[in-house]
């Protein structure tokens, strides 16, 4: 089942959308520069719905199904959160208005990040990065700043446990420093030992995810913190599993020092088939002036007659700006909107239920599949997706037949750590219905793979397309409709 | 709530688990942090929210109260219907990065022909999945240039007449590295519209030279040379332009440029504030292993039927980690998809037109606004698409404040950005302005000018 593209569907003449003829005298165009051809395609309005609500019929959706994705936080996205995200009084200012005229989104952003500051227990959170690894960047640039402003120059060296994101040694080698990997023990915490080695005068930082992407809670996170900030560094937390802790346990109490929010995965708001996300970042009291600008803040505190005012302040040490105007505006007002729908019950009730139900399927699911780190889970657990007597059958080939069975897959390969990973993340928006259909469809594909491993891999069956031929995309590389000459 | 849980369920569940309550499943935070006492108001239910939030937006005027003539990176164009309608298909706003093919090929082959209209849109070879915005896809380019000469170039030049906004975030992004020079913005080389003084900082030691097309003051400046010089020092050039410009300009393929970025917000992308915008990249087909961010490859399935997949993976952080040009994951799916409709929609001739309308009644505006005592065009010589810089008799703040009352938004106030453009105001004009309101506009500066 496969749909043309937009310019196989093109006739020359049509035209989907008209505008109004030009009501001003005629102009002269400009004499140099002109452009001569532009080959966009020609589609009536239908043909353009069409085409589009076909293709929107080839994607999987939280929206259709079980999106068990490891480590993205694939929960139910709020219909109220569009609905009032697209308020013209809000989406349709500009972000350059005289503040005097913006003063709803100033408040909107400034109890929003009075929220998110509350929830995490920092001290101060700027709502300018785009994404959770645009948070990041921001959390190593400041590292780097704050040790450039206290004359520690040779402090190069961020520690990153090999359980981490790909984004946190992007991040920090993109930022000029040295990454080096931290082990992990056998009980799936960083590894203390290793870390005392590597706390010396060279080091700038560690970044650390809690609870890890194994999905465990790390037992050692004060130990670790203290003894990072003993040697001199700064504790980077990444935020992408903050579901887990939500009225639970707030990372600025335990002694991080930055951490990134992703919107997009705690705080409900649409993934966007690939964003936009949104990535708040937070800091304690003494780097509050190193966040990127710029941040809203009360220019006058008003009294009982006259609201207060808002503007935008431009903090002292600023690492910079990130990007254009303000962060990702449209993403704050679905993450405010949520966060003002749950309260202090209702955000420990997510994150409660988000880790009721990754124990509740990590009991089920150990039943077949080897779990390496087998102890109570957070908001996700990562299993083995192989068997040491069928060699032949791997992680991809559980996650293809999971399809035929109509479940999106876990995240595969990764964390790294673990062989073969099925990285699995119920989250709290799911019922156990949907969860005990998963554990019988994993606990079927179990015994496939035993009795009728072709089953596996030459799944999936019942999808728009069959396996693709990855080689073939990277070896011919066609990125355009056309290729280039 | 969004939870489903029924206490008959929670007890099942919890007896499965082998644990008496949910407290149970958090014994290993640390108990004197455990469940702190949040301070936040009291949940409200969707109907409250909804008010709430009605209450919010009305606390501000927005461009459908105000006639607007600012720009300055954002622009307030017509978005047909149809574009947001289809963005609200669940299957594309609740799904992720299309890591599985076989359930992703809606959000790839849209990607893919995204990625076909962009090329096309800038005369360029590829382009990319999509960053942030326009500002950190300029960041990305300066990147992609040092990454490119292996750290051996370090000076990244950018004109004074690229937005100030894309040059401090293009400055945060080379703070990392220590020895990048990121220079050409200060006011003595300044922006002439020849270019001369700046061309003259390109040296061997140069990566890239970024400028932007329209510039920041809406001028069509012909880089020609510049490119060419360029070019003979071995640098690297990339543009910053705005794509309804390129409805009715050279693209910058046809200049000869290594990389062409811009914002996507023009091309059906809400105001929103700022934001979530559209960073479009766009380069040469022998660069496409230094690129950052997601692509999406067209290949075959097991059948032999057509099939998309995100291809040069292991350029990306997930795969090299430390050793990746960029930390990029999460960009702009979903408004690369409303970029992608819009265009559709319009189609050729409509695109055209839209870049038509915005230069008749921009030139329109210009001239009436230059008839007027008091008031004369900054760059009166240079040619320009929708925007144009005017000199005021009056501090640019008092204008635009006094325009204000009048529910119009006159522009955006250089001084803000440029020490130097005192009684300067920046104004953009598209196709949503009518002629009456331009003729508002400029009866109500006359008499500012007045009073």
């Amino acid at each position: 089942m496969t749909e043309k593209t937009i310019y196989e569907l093109s006739q020359p003449g049509r035209q989907g959308v008209r505008f109004p003829e030009s009501d001003v005298p005629e102009q002269a165009l400009p004499d140099a520069f002109l452009r001569t051809e532009i080959n966009l395609p020609e589609l009536s309005e239908l043909d353009v719905v069409r085409h589009f609500t076909n293709l929107s019929k080839l994607n999987y959706s939280i929206d259709g199904g079980f999106y068990p994705l490891g480590s993205c936080t694939m929960k139910y996205n709020p219909k109220i959160n569009e609905e009032v995200a697209r308020l013209p009084g809000l989406a349709h200012t500009h972000p350059l208005q005289p503040s005097v005229t913006v003063q709803g989104n100033l408040y909107l952003m400034h109890t929003l990040q009075e929220y998110l500051q509350e929830i995490s227990g920092f001290y101060r959170v700027s709502l300018s990065p785009a994404a959770g690894a645009q948070g990041e960047l921001v959390g190593a640039l400041i590292i780097k700043k704050f040790h450039q402003i206290n004359e520690n120059y040779k402090r190069v060296k961020i520690l990153i446990p090999d359980s981490a994101h790909g984004t946190n040694p992007a991040t920090s080698s993109m930022s000029g420093f040295n990454v080096v990997p931290l082990p992990s023990d056998e009980r799936g915490n960083v590894d203390i030992e290793a870390l005392k080695t590597e706390c010396d005068e060279t080091l700038a930082g560690l970044m650390l995810t809690n609870p890890n992407t194994l999905g465990l809670f790390d037992e050692n996170v004060e130990e670790v913190i203290r003894l990072v900030h003993e040697a001199g560094g700064l504790v980077y937390g990444d935020g992408a599993n903050l579901n887990a802790l939500l009225g639970i346990l707030r990372p600025g109490d335990v002694g991080f020092d930055i951490m990134h929010f992703n919107l997009h995965k705690t705080f409900s708001t649409p993934h966007g088939g690939g964003g936009p996300g949104s990535g708040p970042v937070g800091v304690a009291e003494h780097l509050a002036e190193y966040l990127p600008s710029p941040i809203v803040t009360i220019i006058d505190e008003g009294d009982d007659e006259t609201p207060p005012l808002f503007d935008f302040y431009e903090p002292t040490l600023s690492i910079g700006r990130m990007k254009s105007f303000y962060g990702h505006f449209g993403v704050h007002i679905r993450a405010y909107t949520y966060i003002a729908m749950h309260g202090i019950k209702g955000l420990r009730d997510i994150a409660e239920k988000a880790v009721l139900n990754a124990n509740y399927l990590m009991t089920k699911v150990k039943q077949d599949y080897k779990l390496p780190y087998d102890r109570t889970c957070m908001h996700e657990f990562v299993v083995e997706g192989a068997w040491e007597d069928i060699p032949e059958v791997h992680a991809l080939d559980i996650s293809k037949r999971l399809m035929d069975y109509g479940f999106h897959p876990p995240t595969n390969y990764f964390p790294l750590i673990v062989h073969e990973a099925l990285m699995i993340e119920p989250t709290e928006t799911e019922n156990k219905d949907t969860l005990d259909s998963f554990a019988s469809a994993l606990k079927a594909i179990a015994k496939e793979a035993r009795e009728k491993p072709e089953l596996l891999h030459g799944a999936p069956f019942t999808t728009p397309i069959r396996r693709c031929d990855e080689v073939k995309a990277a070896r011919d590389l066609v990125l355009c409709c056309w290729i280039p000459e | 709530m969004y939870t489903p849980h029924t206490p008959q369920e929670i007890e099942e569940m919890l007896r499965v688990i082998g644990v008496n309550t949910i407290e149970d499943l958090f014994l290993k935070v640390p108990e004197r942090h455990r469940f702190p006492e949040l301070d936040l108001p009291e949940p409200l239910t969707e109907m409250e929210a909804s008010a709430e939030l009605q209450e919010i937006a009305s606390a501000n005027a927005s461009t459908d109260d105000f006639v607007s003539f600012l720009g300055a990176g954002a622009y307030n164009h017509y978005i047909p219907a149809a574009v947001d309608m289809l963005l609200r298909r669940g299957e594309f706003y609740t799904a992720y990065t299309p890591y599985q093919p076989e359930v992703s090929q809606g959000t790839l082959q849209a990607t893919f022909e995204y990625q076909s209209l962009m090329a096309e849109l800038t005369g360029m070879d590829i382009s990319n999945a999509s960053h942030y915005d326009g500002a950190t896809a300029a960041a990305e380019a300066a990147n992609l240039a040092y990454h490119f000469f292996r750290g051996k170039s370090k000076k990244v030049l950018v004109s004074r007449a690229v937005n100030p906004q894309y040059r401090e975030t293009i400055r945060t992004y080379m703070q990392g590295l220590d020895d990048v020079l990121v220079e050409g913005d200060d006011a003595e080389t300044g922006f002439d519209p020849d270019m001369q003084s700046f061309i003259d900082k390109i040296d061997n030691n140069t990566a890239i030279v970024i400028v932007q097309y329209p510039d920041f003051f809406g001028r069509t400046i012909d880089y020609t040379n510049l490119v060419e010089f360029s070019h003979q020092k071995g640098a690297l050039v990339a543009f910053v332009f705005n794509p309804t410009a390129l409805g009715l300009l050279k693209p910058p393929g046809e200049f000869d440029v290594d990389i062409a970025v811009g914002d996507g917000q023009p091309l059906g992308i809400p105001l929103s504030y700022g934001g979530p915008y559209l960073g479009i990249f766009t380069t040469k087909q022998k660069y496409v292993r230094k690129l950052a961010g997601r692509l999406v490859g067209e290949t075959e399935d097991e059948e032999g039927q057509r099939a998309y997949v995100l291809t040069l993976t292991a350029r990306e952080q997930h795969i090299r980690r430390e050793k990746s040009t960029s930390n990029i994951c999460t960009n702009q799916g979903l408004m690369a998809l409303a970029a992608t409709v819009y265009l559709s929609l319009l189609g050729k001739s409509g695109f055209k037109q839209v870049a038509n309308l915005c230069y008749q009644k921009a030139h329109y505006a210009a001239e009436q606004i230059a008839d007027l005592p008091g008031y004369e065009l900054a760059f009166p010589e240079t040619p320009f698409f929708h925007e144009f810089v005017i000199k005021t008799p009056k501090p640019a703040d008092e204008i635009i404040h006094h325009l204000q009352e009048h529910w119009i938004l006159a522009g955006y106030d250089l001084s803000q950005t440029y020490s130097e453009m005192k009684n300067h105001i920046l104004v953009a004009v598209t196709e949503k302005i009518s002629k009456f309101e331009i003729d508002e506009f400029v009866e109500a500066l006359k008499e500012v000018n007045h009073d």
